[in-house]
């Protein structure tokens, strides 16, 4: 396919926009589908070609939908940093709809999603509980381990982190009502994230039934836990309790469980693949590069030979780890790109994107750009110790968490999530990788990444640690 | 030394106000900083350091006169 295939099927009087040239275009895209095969097949290098090929500004099109991706630090600070008026996130994802459910955050207008995304349990004073909590659920995951033996880190971190964010987010009398199965069905829901929604997000394919059985698998299991506890009677205080209570006007419940379970999917989504891809690709950026677990050992027994526990140090500094979660962060970011919908004509430098037009920022291409990053595919946690900052220096180029307003709300939240479960795991047990080193890779079939199974490593209880 | 904030990336966190309660605020309604003194006394200079170091979304700049 050449660039004349792609231009057949549009309008001349669309390639030339007043007020600024129309983004150049990326070879290769087919009729109708455009480049959407292609983002489902091999995302990072179709990102990576559009960069190439365009240079700082390149338009890709997901069916019938222009994507306007935009690259490098000086690009991509512009499109942090227009306001949500212009740039809206919401519209840009269409695959999460089905996902959350009708009327759920993303469904609200600007103002109220604004109110519903101030999430109270992020903020700093919460955060010595969290810890508390993430090391708690860490013990109980690894009390399941022999002195040696195996896992699937997509599995464990998966399954870890429902624990945590339904414990830290939504409150622990909730967290001791969810089983193993809860986590399994989580997962089917992320696995229905497939960019063909890009055409329909509701297309009868397998990955979209999943998904829907899965979302109505989570409703029963939440509408069992409500039964019970409206049988027994008790009020448990946790934010299931708050929304179960809040009344209509004519006294019946305000929340159906189908509307409190999607406000609960929502709420986990965004710190659940994420914080558990992050996690496995730490421990295997240290297990292939052992130059850099040794000392960080070292460190972690250093800073807890004062006695005080997990939730203490994880959060205060621990350079060492902090700095390899960073590295695992830039080199596997777990979103690849994101997205926002023009909602009025948008300008850079020369081009013009027009309304109704996808734009994107990827944070897979920016976090390699050897203009930041020297080196840029090599695990180098060095890069960010005092002097040479590569992330401070980079605000705009180191993205893994986005940047500007919209950046990740849960980065503190996940760094301290992530220190207080390596404090445990690495202090406990020697880790070493199950298979061959090159045969980790990530799965970018589906919007959300997740680590491609097999994935496993073996594990030994360290000598002196407690049983 | 003065403190400069972008209010184009802080979100409230409050992380700031912690660190150095005499010179940061949170409007919680807002989910924005408030700046308390903009130019502090330099005995604060360790405590609004760690706010630039510690702020999770990097929106305060100490500036040198």
């Amino acid at each position: 396919m050449t660039t004349a295939d792609y231009a057949s099927d549009t309008a001349p009087s669309e390639v030339v926009h007043p007020g600024g040239a129309a983004p150049p275009r990326v070879s290769g895209g087919i009729p109708l589908l455009g480049h959407l095969l292609q983002l489902r097949r091999d995302p990072i290098e179709l990102l990576d070609r559009a960069h190439r090929e365009c240079g700082e500004v390149a338009e890709l099109r997901l069916a019938n939908q222009p994507l306007v991706m935009f690259y490098g630090e000086e690009a991509q600070e512009a499109f942090f940093r227009a306001p949500d008026e212009q740039l809206d996130q919401a519209a840009a994802y269409p695959f999460m709809k089905p996902i959350f459910g009708e009327g759920v955050v993303f469904d609200a207008p600007p103002e109220r999603r604004k109110e519903a995304l101030r999430n109270q349990s992020l903020r700093e004073k919460q955060m010595r509980g969290h810890a508390e909590v993430i090391a708690a659920e860490t013990e109980r995951m690894v009390q399941r381990f022999g002195a040696e033996g195996e896992i699937d880190l997509l599995d464990f971190f998966a399954e870890l982190t429902i624990y945590t964010s339904s414990s830290c987010l939504i409150g622990k009398p909730f967290r001791e009502e969810l089983t193993p199965e809860f986590a399994k069905v989580y997962h089917d829901l992320e696995q229905g994230t497939d960019a063909i929604a890009y055409v329909n997000a509701n297309l009868p394919i397998a990955s979209f039934r999943k998904r829907d059985r899965a979302r109505k698998r989570l409703v029963e299991l939440v509408t069992a836990i409500m039964e019970a506890r409206k049988r027994a009677g008790e009020q448990k205080g946790d934010l299931l309790d708050v929304l179960m209570r809040l009344p209509k006007p004519d006294g019946s419940p305000r929340f159906s469980a189908d509307e409190i379970t999607g406000m609960f999917i929502s709420m986990m989504f965004a710190g659940h693949h994420t914080t558990s891809g992050t996690a496995a690709w730490t421990l295997l950026e240290l297990l292939r590069n052992p130059q850099h677990m040794k000392p960080l050992l070292g460190e972690l027994d250093t800073i807890f030979a004062d006695g005080q526990d997990v939730s203490y140090h994880a959060l205060r500094e621990i350079p060492r780890l902090e700095n390899a979660i960073k590295e695992a962060l830039r080199l596997h970011p777990p979103l690849i790109v994101v997205m926002r919908k023009v909602a009025y004509d948008f300008h850079y430098k020369g081009w013009t994107v027009k309304a109704g037009k996808l734009v994107g920022a990827s944070p897979a291409i920016s976090n390699r750009l050897p203009e930041c990053f020297p080196e840029p595919d090599r695990f180098d946690p060095d890069r960010y110790v005092e002097g040479r900052e590569e992330d401070r220096l980079h605000p705009f180029g180191w993205i893994p968490f986005g940047a500007g307003r919209h950046r990740c709300v849960g980065a503190a939240f996940a760094m301290i999530q992530l220190k207080a479960v390596f404090s445990v795991l690495l202090r406990r047990f020697e880790f070493a990788l199950a298979q061959p080193a090159d045969t980790y890779r990530n799965d970018h079939s589906k919007m959300v990444v997740q680590l491609q199974q097999p994935c496993r490593v073996r594990y030994r209880r360290r000598e002196g640690a407690p049983a | 030394m003065r403190v400069r904030i972008d209010l184009d990336l802080c979100q409230g966190h409050g992380t700031c106000a912690a660190e150095a309660p005499e010179v940061f605020s949170v409007d919680e309604k807002e989910s924005k900083v408030i700046l308390l003194q903009e130019r502090p006394l330099e005995a604060l200079r360790a405590q609004v350091k760690a706010a630039v170091k510690y702020c999770p979304t990097r929106a305060i700049t100490l500036i040198e006169d």
